[in-house]
């Protein structure tokens, strides 16, 4: 395990070691003092623990990477990242995996609004609540919720899936609930399997997703665009 | 018999033609008119100004013989590498997508002779402009289609696109038939919709959260490449002060002229300024925080020829952008297609349903037998053409005005025809002395 120190070296030093590390290194960042844009841009299969939050961007556009942060995270965590794991263990802020494309996001405390908007293809898990305007636009990739949800959740969502234990606030614009079918059930336990979280009750999950009804201009819809 | 009447029938200069005809197909089809470039309205514009040249008070350099530097080096405040650029003409960002990879291809390769660069657009970057452009910027747009750390790190200058000159406070748009497999994969979108950008950024409001942006984006290049901020011309001197001090290497002010792939007709011409009105406020701006020439100034929106480039930069700005014009260099809007254009309602010079995909110069188009209507490496050569045709001309009018260098062309050099643009341009009334508003 290498320790990077805050305390002694610059993000500049701390993100380039990261970046150019070895497959399957392990790193352990002390003392980080809600920087931002740390971890970023990581294109290996490496591990990096974070001990304290986090602020702006952290683990932003990363490829096969593992992060873990004991703290909590400011906001845009994990934007545009296209593989590898993300762990925060207090609370994230606001676009939590704004646009990621792939990998899993796990958020052992709240997250703030527009948690997963413009999601393409990332895994989120939330084990307390989100904010309003989650999942707006999300075009692909799964959003767990196992708190509640803020007011307007899923507004002009594409083809991604959302499951809530929770109460929800209010539906977004063209944002319905669909049924729980086997395969929908398969898929959430798969998500949730693969984020090593089993502490959980399928039967209390509903899912959410796209009417479909806004993907093409129509006259009729006019009030609502 | 009613008696025939002697007076001409009068037609409404408020209700003329073409507004009665909008409304009647709003009337008709109960939705917006949605069409591609940019305004086509009758603005102030580099037109109503004019060069001085030299004389006796000032000593013009031989036309022919002297030499004039036209290379401009972008984004060296921060980037260990800006771009070097033969010529201070870039090509504007237009997406695959909205346009045709023969078309993306064409654009690559007439920039790449000529030493200049190109740019991305929605919906990411494709191998076809990655390979055939030397110089490529790659936007990081409010949708983040296709946005992919791969390519950013592929791109020799990062452009944040927090407005477009069309449509300020507007997100693009691509109508479902042109979001064929190829766009709809590379956008994470069903094939078939119309897809409406947002318009704000996924992660970030504001100046202060822009400048964490640029840091996450310098993080992940290792602050090698340019970092450009692309605002939309509505407030200039605010937006490009704002964009400068959230550390831009590059600011790109894109006036209304600037074309889109797709926006509502009523954006298009009521929302946003003049190109020629964008530029003294954006240097302005530059020059009261001392980083003017340091923070170089893209200017872009109508510009057209030599002339456009050289006032562009006479009134301060580093380089300027085409696309619109780049486009028609292409084969856009050329009469050898009239008929075609007929069949689809209007006429070459007017056509700009380009969100269709029924472009018959194959280049606003996902159709593959129209797209093959465009050979890339004959359209790279026009394209080349015509951006060193614009080159000579604007070398031409420094030479005149005495300049070695097309940077050194300012506002002294000029004067203007109207009371308008002499007051948006901040340069004289030609025969006095008067600069209205100072």
């Amino acid at each position: 395990m290498h320790i990077l120190d805050f305390n002694k070296l610059s993000l500049r030093d701390i993100n380039k070691t990261l970046q150019g590390s070895d497959k399957n290194d392990f790193f352990s960042i002390r003392n980080p003092k809600g920087s931002h844009a740390l971890a970023v841009g990581i294109n290996k299969k490496i591990a990096v623990k974070v001990v304290g939050s986090v602020g702006y961007y952290c683990a932003g556009m990363n490829k096969f990477s593992d992060i873990k942060v004991e703290g909590s995270a400011g906001p845009g965590l994990g934007e545009n990242m296209m593989s590898g794991n993300i762990h925060v263990t207090g609370d994230v802020s606001q676009y939590a995996g704004a646009s990621g494309h792939g990998g899993s996001i796990l958020v052992d405390g709240n997250a703030s609004s527009r948690c997963g908007i413009s999601m393409k293809g990332v895994d989120i898990i939330v084990k307390g609540n989100v904010g309003h305007m989650s999942a707006f636009m999300a075009q692909r990739g799964n959003l767990v919720i196992f708190g509640d949800a803020g007011h307007a959740l899923g507004d002009s969502i594409y083809e991604a899936n959302i499951y809530v234990a929770g109460e929800v606030a209010s539906l977004g614009t063209d944002c319905i609930e669909k049924k729980m079918t086997k395969k929908h059930l398969s898929n959430l336990e798969n998500i949730l399997s693969n984020a090593n979280v089993s502490d959980y009750n399928p039967d209390t999950f509903r899912r959410f997703g796209s009417a479909r009804s806004l993907y093409n201009f129509k006259v009729d819809n006019a009030k609502i665009y | 018999m009613k008696k025939k009447s002697i007076t001409e029938p009068r037609t409404s200069h408020t209700f003329d033609a073409y507004t009665n005809s909008e409304i009647r197909r709003a009337a008709e089809t109960g939705i917006y008119d949605i069409r591609g470039g940019g305004s086509k309205r009758n603005l102030p514009n580099f037109d109503d100004l004019l060069f001085l040249g030299a004389s006796i008070s000032r000593y013009p350099l031989e036309g022919y013989r002297e030499a004039c530097n036209t290379k401009v080096i972008l984004g060296d405040r921060f980037s260990s590498n800006p771009l070097n650029l033969e010529i201070p003409i870039t090509i504007a960002g237009m997406s695959f997508g909205a346009l045709s990879a023969q078309a993306k291809e064409a654009l690559g390769r007439g920039a790449s002779l000529v030493g200049t660069s190109t740019t991305t657009g929605d919906g990411g970057m494709t191998k076809e402009e990655r390979g055939h452009s030397k110089q490529l910027v790659y936007q990081l747009l409010p949708s983040r289609y296709g946005m992919n750390p791969d390519d950013l790190r592929k791109a020799d200058a990062i452009e944040i696109v927090v407005g477009q000159g069309a449509k300020p406070g507007g997100g693009g748009m691509l109508l479902g038939q042109k979001i064929n497999d190829r766009v709809a994969e590379m956008r994470t979108l069903p094939k078939g919709i119309d897809q409406r950008s947002p318009c704000r950024h996924p992660d970030w409001t504001g100046p202060d959260d822009m400048e964490i942006k640029i840091l996450e984006l310098r993080e992940i290049t290792g602050w090698k490449v340019p970092i450009f901020v692309k605002v939309a011309g509505s407030r200039p001197y605010y937006d490009v002060a704002l964009a400068a001090k959230s550390g831009a290497d590059v600011v790109v002010v894109d006036g209304m002229q600037g074309g889109t792939a797709a926006t509502q007709e009523v954006f298009i011409e009521n929302v946003g300024i003049p190109t020629l009105a964008c530029v003294r406020p954006a240097v302005r701006a530059l020059q009261e925080l001392g980083l003017h020439r340091k923070v170089q100034l893209i200017v872009s929106g109508g510009i057209r020829n030599g002339a456009d480039v050289a006032k562009a930069l006479a009134l301060g700005a580093d380089a300027v952008s085409i696309g619109s014009a780049a486009l028609i260099a292409l084969g856009d809007n050329d009469p050898r297609y009239q008929k075609d254009y007929e069949k689809l309602g209007t006429t070459a010079g007017s056509f700009d349903d380009w969100h269709e995909g029924l472009d018959p110069a194959g280049i606003t188009t996902q159709d593959k037998k129209l797209a093959k209507r465009l050979d890339p490496k004959l359209g790279g050569r026009r394209l080349a053409n015509y951006l060193n045709v614009m080159t000579m001309e604007a070398q031409t009018i420094a030479r005149a005005c005495g300049k070695n260098d097309l940077r050194n062309l300012e506002p002294e050099d000029l004067c203007a025809l109207t009371v308008e643009s002499a007051a948006m341009a901040g340069v004289p009334l030609a025969g006095t002395n008067w600069i209205p508003g100072t």
